[in-house]
């Protein structure tokens, strides 16, 4: 296995255990350390879960494909998808919970919180013809 | 993912999760909570859960909200270190009262 690697899967919530998998297993080979390695995992699951709920609008629309690669800086996951165009960077900030009244509580946009909190660098671009393409990067350790 | 359910005295519901709890989970996860969250305390614990995404998290603040209603409480046993990661990221942690033990947290919600 070199420093890159592709899966391709169909957008449901069932696969993104593997792609989970896939993932860390590209992370571990990188050198990121457990903590590092459970904060990609979990930007990797809320990224997944944007695509097919907000990308695809629901399961089976679709595919995902995940590139993981890394290199002398960092760990990059990529994240294709051919949904409508979705930028998790235009979700604003999510209303941390409020505990004066439990019975109103509510919570929103944790996964993108998530996704920036966990992750050093994350970019997005659409394009027509190849859908959205999210890149999301954590930097090695010296 | 796996969940059991005990019922004790004093209308608490002890619910036991482990494994994984994300996207494709957590629902069963929401329905367990949700059939008894209208009428019990909710002690739930999270010893055994090594993933928890923010979908899990939803569950957990909806069984919150539910027992509130009814002047009951959801309350948390011995979180994972990867659960308590995601409760103090997301700032939950200052929303569930966390307890070492089943007996202790069944014991303080009905003090």
């Amino acid at each position: 296995m070199g420093n890159q690697s592709q899966l391709t899967v169909p957008g449901r919530y069932d696969q993104i255990r593997q792609i989970c998998q896939f993932v860390v297993a590209g992370a571990k080979q990188a050198g990121l350390d457990d903590d590092a390695i459970f904060q990609v995992e979990l930007a990797c699951d809320e990224a997944c879960t944007n695509v097919i709920e907000h990308a695809y609008g629901g399961e089976n629309r679709g595919e995902l494909d995940i590139v993981w690669s890394y290199d002398d800086r960092a760990f990059t996951i990529t994240i294709y998808d051919q949904g409508k165009t979705f930028d998790p960077q235009s979700v604003p900030q999510p209303n941390l919970p409020i505990v004066d009244d439990p019975t109103n509580l509510k919570v929103g946009g944790l996964g993108i919180y998530f996704m920036r909190k966990l992750m050093d660098e994350i970019s997005y671009r659409f394009d027509e013809s190849k859908g959205n393409t999210l890149v999301m990067r954590k930097l090695l350790s010296e | 993912m796996n969940i059991s359910v005990e019922s004790r005295e004093n209308n608490i519901a002890v619910i036991t999760v482990s494994g994984r709890v994300d996207s494709a989970s957590s629902s069963d996860l929401d329905n367990a909570l949700k059939e008894h969250s209208e009428t019990n305390h909710i002690v739930l614990d999270l010893a055994g859960v090594d993933f928890m995404s923010s979908a899990g998290l939803r569950a957990l603040v909806s069984a919150k909200r539910a027992t509130a209603k009814d002047k009951k409480q959801t309350v948390l046993v011995n979180p994972s270190s990867r659960v308590q990661e995601v409760l103090d990221l997301s700032g939950l942690n200052s929303v569930f009262d966390t307890y070492d033990t089943v007996d202790i947290a069944c014991a303080i919600v009905v003090s």
